[in-house]
């Protein structure tokens, strides 16, 4: 077996992993990306809407445009990369066996990055039970079809979940000639972001039912309608009960972090996420194996998963020069009160810290909070807060000083 | 009093608008867009055109287009066939309906 030594090896050549490359590699360091696929940049090749980077680089850039930018400064800055090769296998002492065309190759790294980002929850996850005809997909997978291949994949289509890629996909659909009947989603409000419901729902008069649940997918060979219900409590209203004809239902419920690798190399994970636990420079419970990006859990916005991944990949290679100083803290952030998760989970150093959360509902009458022992100890305004976006706050040095080795809560709490 | 949500950006602003008064907007960008969606609605139009290769090539609009003419620059780009290789920001069709607008490719394409 080939041996090779690498100093910060990232996994994964999606926008996390070339945006965690490029910084590492401004550390000085040598930096390889491994990427399973034929490409680099991963799912924003088929991301051929805009409104990527209006956070990073205030323009409204297309996903191939935004993943250019980063490619182009990748291969600019000739840091090495391994297309077609699959990681099979990382251990503690940071070695990886990748698998290619030339065999298999055992790398020996100082510093890991875990980029792997998300793959998407199925049908399977949706608890849809009954037979399995042609016409199934996942959003994702539609896009890829629609948008690289060429090809459509149905004439009539409902669409279950609101996410963002399916509100985008009823919009390809609609301009390509296909007819989207339905998008049903289970809750009372859409899981995407508001502008997607109204530039690509609104804009083609393509019906939302909130509160509605898919019951039933009828057909044996091919998809030939659905049965949805609205629900109220979790009762289903009877009178509400109707068929919609169709050839093909498209799941947009949503991704899941793709932790196999981290998993099995033992790191320690967190329950809301579905990712591993980060402190501040996003590092793992294993030194010197850092996460950045979707893999940590999904972020709402590529722009986001630009900046943590930054963050991860310019941590790996201070890790590898040494100059990566954990200073006497030790703090846990936990979510409190109608919070789904925090991120960073630990706080290890002495320097402000940005916390991202997701709420669990809807309101415009909450402030996020800092809570130490009861005491709201920092407060950020939010004019509206929606569990489909994510927001931060601030957590300066200052408060972690004074409340080292505490647990802090990260709570909604009533505004002044 | 009209009242329309803002797409600027993914902030979402629910905006009110009298007369030549727009509320509700962060910046100033959903001021413009408020005005101009009451006149004249425009979105930028992101699709893919077919090309030699095996792959479908993204592009997009250099600028907004009214939206009534987005079906009108679907048929046209359902017609186009491009050679590779292409760089990113090519112009895949020139001024297209006369609206001033240019289709451009979205990323860098060899077969």
């Amino acid at each position: 077996m080939k041996e090779i030594n690498h100093d910060v090896v990232i996994i994964g050549g999606g926008p996390a992993g070339l945006a965690a490359a490029i910084e590492a590699h401004n550390q000085g360091v040598d930096v390889l990306i491994l990427e399973r696929n034929s490409w680099l940049g991963g799912i924003l090749r088929q991301c051929i809407h805009n409104g990527f980077g209006l956070k990073i680089f205030n323009e409204d850039y297309t996903g191939p445009e935004y993943a250019q930018k980063f490619i182009d400064e990748v291969k600019h800055k000739k840091i090495d990369y391994l297309l077609k090769s699959t990681v099979i296998d990382i251990n503690k002492k940071k070695e990886i066996l990748v698998v290619n065309s030339s065999g298999l190759i055992k790398i020996h790294a100082k510093a890991i990055v875990l980029a792997m980002g998300c793959r998407e929850k199925t049908r399977d996850q949706a608890m849809i039970t009954g037979f399995r005809p042609a016409g199934i997909f996942t959003a994702g997978l539609v896009q890829k079809y629609l948008n690289v291949d060429g090809l459509l994949p149905g004439k009539e289509i409902v669409i279950v979940g609101s996410g963002d890629i399916g509100m985008i996909m009823a919009r390809r659909f609609t301009l390509e000639g296909s007819k989207v009947k339905a998008v049903v989603e289970l809750m009372p409000y859409i899981g995407g972001l508001i502008r997607n419901k109204v530039q690509c729902l609104e804009d083609y008069d393509i019906p939302l039912f909130l509160n509605t649940k898919l019951v039933k997918i009828f057909g044996k060979e091919r998809v030939e309608g659905v049965e949805i219900v609205e629900t109220k409590d979790g009762e289903e209203i009877e009178k509400t009960r109707k068929r919609i004809n169709c050839d093909t239902v498209v799941f947009s419920t949503g991704l899941i972090p793709e932790n196999e690798l981290s998993e099995k190399l033992g790191l320690k994970m967190c329950a809301e996420t579905s990712g591993p636990i980060v402190n501040g420079f996003m590092e793992t419970s294993v030194k010197g194996i850092f996460a950045a990006g979707n893999v940590i859990t999904p972020y709402d916005l590529v722009d986001q998963v630009s900046m943590n991944a930054m963050k991860a990949g310019k941590n790996a290679g201070l890790f590898v020069s040494g100059s990566l100083i954990k200073q006497n803290i030790n703090i846990n952030v936990c979510p409190g009160e109608n919070i789904k998760f925090v991120i960073p989970q630990r706080i290890n150093y002495l320097q402000d810290v940005n916390i991202s959360l997701r709420s669990n509902i809807v309101s415009r009458k909450k402030d996020v909070a800092l809570v130490v022992d009861g005491m709201v100890v920092e407060r950020k305004p939010i004019k509206i807060i929606r569990p489909s976006e994510m927001v931060s706050i601030k957590f300066n040095s200052e408060l972690i000083r004074k409340f080292n080795g505490k647990k802090i809560f990260v709570e909604l709490v009533d505004k002044i | 009093m009209k009242k329309l949500t803002c797409i600027m950006c993914p902030l979402g602003c629910s905006l009110e608008i009298e007369g030549d008064i727009v509320l509700g907007n962060e910046c100033s960008l959903g001021e413009k867009y408020a005005i101009e969606e009451l006149k004249n609605p425009k979105r930028i139009l992101t699709t893919t055109v077919s090309t030699d290769g095996s792959e479908m090539l993204p592009v997009r609009s250099d600028k907004t287009i009214p939206k009534k003419l987005i079906y009108l620059c679907m048929g046209q780009l359902a017609e186009k066939k491009v050679k590779l290789p292409v760089k990113k920001g090519q112009i895949i069709i020139k001024n297209i309906l006369n609206t001033k607008v240019n289709i451009i490719a979205s990323m860098d394409m060899v077969d």
